[in-house]
Order: C-alpha cells, then structure tokens, then sequence
C-alpha cells in the first residue's frame, strides 16, 4: 500500500532469477525497508517460464501482485518480458536482457522464436536492452548474467544508495565475489549508458 | 534481530522456539525446505520418511513418548496420512503436535488444488492459518500450546505464497520443553471400538472448548476502521484484502480457523453494513458463516478457481480492473518445463514411446516430462504409487476380455519406496503381466534433491542402509528382473522386447543418477560419466530432426540451415543424440 514498489523479475528455469532477488530483497531489508519476495519452486524450474516478485516500502501486504502492478519488468530472457509486459504499470520501467532462450516448441522447430520483441516492447514501455550475455562472458563467466541484470535494475529503480557491493560479497561465494561485483558494476553501467 | 524468511524457514525456526524434539517429513512441494531447514537444528531429530502416513505415525510416536512432534507435507500427502490423521482426531497427543499442510493454489506443482482446511473440520482438530511468514513461525509456538492444553493435534494449513514467500522475522531463542513421561494409557491410545466410541464423545467436548478458545484467542482479531465495509479473511488472501482494501474496511483477521470463533464473527459482522469473505479456494469460512444466518459476500463474486492476488480480488469485490499494457500474445511461444539437457529418463521414454499397442500407465515426478511433447510416453498420471496398481487393474481387463494391449507403469525410485512397494504386491499377488519400470536416478530430483531409502543417506547426510530395489522387487515374487543402463538405447530396447514377450510380472530398472546430482562417492565408483560435449557434423546432417525429437533442450533445430545445432552450454555429453541419429552427424568432442 502507499508507497509499496513492485518488482517483477521474470525469466526461465536456471537463469539465477531467484540468487538475483535474494541479494536484493537482502539489500533492501538493510535499508530499512519492510520486504516481501515470492517465488515459485517446483515443477516450473524444469526450463519453464519463471517469476520472482519483490516487493518493498514501509509497510508491505501482498507478497504477489497482479496484471497491471509492477513498478518495473526485469527480463532475463527476451521473450519472456512479452509475456510478462501485461503485468507492468502503464508506465512502468522494463529491463531487457537481450538474450534468446528458444522453448521447447521452438527447438523442435514447430514453432518460430518470434521477430521483432524488443522493438514491440520499446514501442510500449520505458525500455533499457542490457546485452547481459556478452558482459558476462566478457568478464568470464556467462553464469553471473544475472547479476549484471541486477545491477542494471539497481540502476533504473535508483536504488544505488544502497551498499550493494557488501550484500554481494555477503551472499555470494566469496571465490565469486569479485567477478559478482563487477559484474553488478557492469549492469548499473549499462543502464547509465543507455541513457547517455 | 529479523530476518527474512521464507514462510518454510520460519516454520523450521519455530519449530526449533518451541522446543520441538522430533519431526518427520515426505518431501513435496511447497513443503519440502521445512525439513530441509529443520535439519539444522541437532536439538531436533528430523528425518524424511518413505511417505506420509509414515511421517506423520512416526510422530505420532515421538508425541505418545512425551517430545513435541512436528509432521509437514503437501496438501496431497495428507491423502495419504488421512488414516493416521483422522484417528489422532480421536486419541488427542502427549507432547505437542503440529501437522503443517502445505497447499497448493494455482496447482504451480501439484495435481490438484484440494483446500485442506476441510480436513480440520472433518477429523474435528484444532487448525491455524498463518498469513506471512513471522505468523508462520508463531503459529508453531502457539499450536504447539494449544495441542497441550486441549490434546488435540493442530493442523497448521499453509499456502504456496505462504511458503516460498520471504518476509521479515523476528529471530528468538529456543526454549527447552521437557519430555513428558510416557504413560500406557488404553482409553486413550489403544482404540479398539469400545475405547473408539467413548473417545468420539471426548472430542465433541473438546471443540466446543476449542470453539471458546477461538472466541478468545488473540489469533483471530479485529482491525477497526470504518462500519461500511467488513472483510473476514485468513492466510495470505488476508493480505490482499488489505492491499486491496486498505483503511476502507475494517477486518477480521482469522489465524484460527477450526473451531470458527462464530461469536466473534457474529459482533463483527452485526457492525458492518456489507461483509466479505476473502479467502484462497473453497468457501470454507463462508459456508458455516452463511450456515448461522448471517449474509456475507464470498464465492458468488470470487473465484475458488486458481490462487487469488489482489488484482483478482478488486476485480471480483471492486469491479476495479487495472490499467494494463496491451500486448500482442500471439507472438509469444509457449515455455513448458521440459525433462533436463542429459536426463536419463529421456533415454527411456525416447526407447517406449517406440511401442505399439502399450498403455503406459505413469507417476508422479520429474518424469512425468515424458508425457509431453515430443516424447509423449505417458497415457495417465494420477498420484503417488498409482502407475503400477492402476496398470494392474488396467491390465487384467485387456487380458480378460482379449484386448491386444500390454501395459507399461513407470515410476521413480522414490514414488516406488513412497506407495509404489504395495502395489507391486498387488502385481505379484493378483498375477497380472505388467511392465513396471523403475526409474532409480538415485535420488528424490522433483523437489530438490531429496535422499531417500534407496540413496544410503539420510536428510542429514549420514551413511545408512541402502534398499535395493532389485532384492526388494525379487522378495516381493518377481521372478524377472532386469537393470539398465538409460542412457545406452539398445540395452533399453532389447529390455523391453524381452519384458514384453514374458506374460508374468516383471521389473525393468533404469540405474542412472540425475544430471542434476551432486555425486556420492559410492555414485563416482558406480557410474562412468562420460567427458565431453556433442557436436553436429553439418556436413553429415541431413535435417531429419531425430536428435531433435528426443526432446532435449540442448538442441536446436535451425530451420534456415536445416541442421541441428547442439547448445555446448547445455550439453553435459549423455550420448543419447548420437545413437538416434542415423547418419552419425553427431559426435563427442572434448573428451
């Protein structure tokens, strides 16, 4: 209620959309705010379509929110942000990730990884494309494309007071903390660029 | 301190508060992580039992031997437990005990969405219903209170947002509760029908104390703003009532919800010009608020279809509906779960769904994946244990009446200990000629990597006794065994066509550890796993989408080119591919 902010994270099974919320509803708790998160285990991790929520202000109710309610739309996977955009306020943020996790329909070629996303998402909403994959592996591990989407969401909610590099370290192994950390600085980079 | 917990964490950590000594659990989701965390504590003996009729007389005990007890499963393992629940109703506890259901709205992982908070009512014991997780670690202390000063087991029913929702909780010490002595006491535990019968009068009485209780207890109270608007809630659709509501109604939050505080309801909604019940699924609360005369607004506006979430709820009571982004869905492709780049199971279902003329009767688990596309080798799933009893009643009809069918059940290592065991008494006993198909991955992979009494440890990762399935089977009177290799087709194939040819009862046994599997070391002495990825030779690729048909994540069929392109982040190098394609356009690199 009130002041409560809403964050959708949305991606596929295995992307680290559930490490990724952790370490912000952690950081978010540390600055005071009242915190919940959803997510959903099971059966849907299998490479199905995933989505954490997480939810911060003074006083927060509601674990999930409905169509219509997210503050901004956090995409792991490109397609996944067009089957989540219904759920973003009119004018609501999205964080892209410009990478490509074809389905199960599309790897047995019955069906087409659709053309034009991005484009149709920009057209609709605030849009940030992050090419997470690539800084990823330019930083030598594809595994923390999720934390430089992190970042980058850091980045686009202003929500840098925060002392992030800390609360990675904490909840990270710490042999991968340094490249988490950069990685988390790439992402809010990436945002700040786009907006240059 | 706080912490932020998820609604399973907290459980685990009231447990530990309230001084628990023993608990007891079938992994099942959105359960599975209250045991996994109880395990922590050394203050409490925990373990995971082989199903949950099991868990729950195994604390059963722990309770009649004076500790504090604790059982947890999904809503559907209550099913199973039903036996031992409904005649605790009865005998009442020693030490406290708590039984956690925990639901499944939405059916994000279950088969169906049963509300189990008509179980309470029907076996007449006392029931909580946490709303986030600070009420869930609460709840536990208090039920574990309420189960001493009434004798009554307390079902605490929880929710998939309850469970795997993180919110904030404050951090206290455990208090030791000592072991109450044991007592033999016949008139209470022993209960043939004579003790039975004078029991069922003891347990009218105790609801209506607990009724008293209800009207009492601070767990259901009022949240006063305004008389024009009343809303009865409980559990997390509370929490959508006040987001929804906020300071326009005033409330009745209800964290005990068997007996009903009738009383309470009754004041509350005498003040209130319009009163709603907001609850998640059936109207439970709604029917016996309607059953005293009072009107209420409910399930006539909200569904009792899926889980709510605040939009649903201002749209059904508000006929608000939000300001959406218009989007274009036609473009977006289906995303369904699919079995794991190098699954074993995938080997297996690739080899069946090769068979004319077969009912393939299945379970439940991660393999359940083989009954969709492209694999599509599953004809039923319907709960634990049923493949192999429903194959067999299947079977003796096709049989009986000359129907040219043979009948596969497939079941997981796991579901097998689980209810699988009786069934294939029934195969052996009834002599039918099914096919059952245990598929050993080693380990419990549906809800997270879960020993079981076939891995040869336990939740705390201690060495024990392994069960072999092969021995087990062949005690049980099955005279054809058979282990394989799922990964290796024509050991596959040549099984079934041996299994299939037999009309007597036999056992296939796929032996190989989930991909996802952090190895024993009896496991790395066991199983070679082959090193390297699989690559497609373009020039050997003829396009024909057999590798691609196995279903496997990792490969990709590139229309434009018309080849197969193998995802070298995916592949762990399972082999399969290579042995369905028929020009041998695939091979190991890396090795």
């Amino acid at each position: 209620m009130g002041n409560t902010r809403s964050i959708l994270l949305v991606g596929v099974g295995g992307q680290g959309t559930i490490l990724a919320s952790k370490i912000l509803s952690t950081g978010l708790v540390e600055a005071g705010y009242d915190v919940k998160m959803s997510e959903i285990h099971g059966m849907a991790q299998r490479g199905g379509s995933v989505s954490t929520q997480v939810r911060f202000g003074d006083e927060v109710y509601s674990p999930i929110i409905g169509k219509g309610a997210a503050d901004i739309l956090v995409s792991f996977e490109t397609m996944e942000a067009l089957r989540w955009l219904d759920y973003l306020k009119p004018d609501g943020k999205v964080v892209v990730n410009d990478y490509k996790i074809p389905s199960a329909p599309i790897l047995m070629g019955k069906a087409d990884y659709p053309e034009g996303v991005i484009e149709a998402i920009k057209e609709k909403a605030d849009t940030w494309v992050v090419d997470a994959a690539n800084i990823a592996m330019e930083l030598g591990n594809a595994k923390v494309m999720n934390i430089v989407l992190l970042g980058a969401l850091v980045k686009a909610m202003d929500l840098t007071d925060i002392d992030w590099e800390q609360v990675i370290r904490n909840n990270v192994k710490e042999k991968f903390a340094d490249i988490n950390v950069k990685a988390f600085q790439r992402g809010m980079e990436a945002i700040e660029l786009a907006r240059a | 301190m706080k912490k932020l917990l998820t609604g399973n964490e907290a459980v685990a950590l009231g447990a530990y508060e309230a001084g628990v000594h023993f608990a007891s659990a079938y992994p099942g989701t959105p359960s599975t992580e209250i045991l996994e965390n109880i395990a922590n504590y050394d203050e409490i003996i925990s373990e995971w039992a082989p199903n949950e009729k099991v868990a729950l007389e195994a604390a059963l005990g722990a309770s009649l031997a004076g500790a504090r007890s604790l059982a947890a499963m999904k809503h559907v393992g209550l099913n199973v437990a039903a036996d031992p629940f409904f005649t605790i109703g009865y005998t009442g506890v020693n030490g406290g005990m708590v039984l956690i259901t925990a639901d499944d709205p939405g059916l994000h992982s279950s088969q169906n969405e049963q509300d189990n908070r008509y179980y309470a009512r029907h076996a007449k014991v006392a029931m909580v219903e946490p709303s986030n997780s600070q009420e869930a670690k609460d709840m536990v202390i208090k039920a574990m209170e309420i189960s001493e000063q009434f004798d009554t087991l307390v079902l605490m029913r929880m929710t998939t947002r309850i469970c795997h929702s993180k919110s904030l909780v404050e951090v206290g010490e455990r208090k030791e509760v000592e072991i109450k002595p044991y007592k033999k006491d016949i008139q209470k535990y022993y209960v043939a029908p004579a003790v039975a019968k004078e029991l069922h009068v003891k347990v009218e009485e105790r609801l209506k104390r607990l009724e008293e209780f209800s009207n009492e207890t601070d767990l259901n109270y009022v949240i006063w703003n305004t008389d024009k608007i009343g809303v009865i809630s409980s559990g997390v659709a509370f929490e959508y009532a006040r987001e929804v509501f906020g300071d326009k109604a005033s409330y009745l939050k209800l964290g005990f919800t068997h007996p009903l505080p009738m009383k309470k309801i009754k004041e509350f909604a005498e003040k209130v010009e319009t009163l709603y019940v907001v609850e998640e699924l059936e109207p439970y609360i709604e029917e016996q608020i309607k059953a005293q005369g009072i009107k209420c607004i409910g399930k006539d506006k909200i569904p009792n279809i899926w889980e709510l979430n605040p939009e649903i709820v201002a749209a059904s009571l508000l006929e608000e509906k939000p300001e959406t982004i218009e989007v274009d869905s036609s473009k977006v492709v289906n995303r369904p779960p699919t079995l794991c780049a190098g699954c074993p199971h995938r080997g297996f279902f690739y080899a069946l769904s090769k068979k004319k003329n077969v009912m393939i009767s299945g379970d439940i688990g991660c393999y359940t994946l083989g009954g969709a596309a492209p694999l599509n080798a599953m004809d039923t799933t319907i709960c634990m244990g049923a493949s192999i009893s429903l194959g067999h009643g299947a079977s003796k009809v096709f049989k009986k009446y000359n129907k040219d069918m043979k009948v596969v059940s497939v079941i997981g290592d796991s579901t097998f200990f689980h209810t699988g065991v009786n069934s294939l008494m029934d195969v052996v006993y009834n002599k039918s000629n099914i096919v059952t198909c245990i598929l050993d991955n080693r380990v419990t992979s549906m809800t997270g990597q879960q020993d079981n009494p076939g891995t040869g440890y336990t939740l705390q990762g201690e060495v024990t006794e392994m069960v072999n399935i092969a021995d087990l089977v062949k005690a049980i009177g099955i005279k054809h065994v058979r282990t394989v290799n799922p990964l290796k087709l024509d050991e596959l194939e040549e099984a079934f066509d041996w299994a299939f040819a037999l009309d007597e009862p036999s056992v296939i046994i796929t032996r190989w550890p989930c991909a996802l599997k952090k190895l024993s070391e009896a496991d790395k002495k066991e199983f070679e796993l082959v090193a390297g990825k699989c690559e497609v030779d373009e020039e050997k690729c003829i396009g024909c989408r057999k590798c691609v048909n196995t279903g496997c994540p990792a490969i990709y069929f590139d229309k434009t080119k018309r080849k197969s392109i193998i995802d070298k982040v995916q592949c762990i190098g399972c082999e399969l591919c290579m042995q369905v394609c028929p020009t041998k356009a695939i091979i190991k690199v890396g090795e």
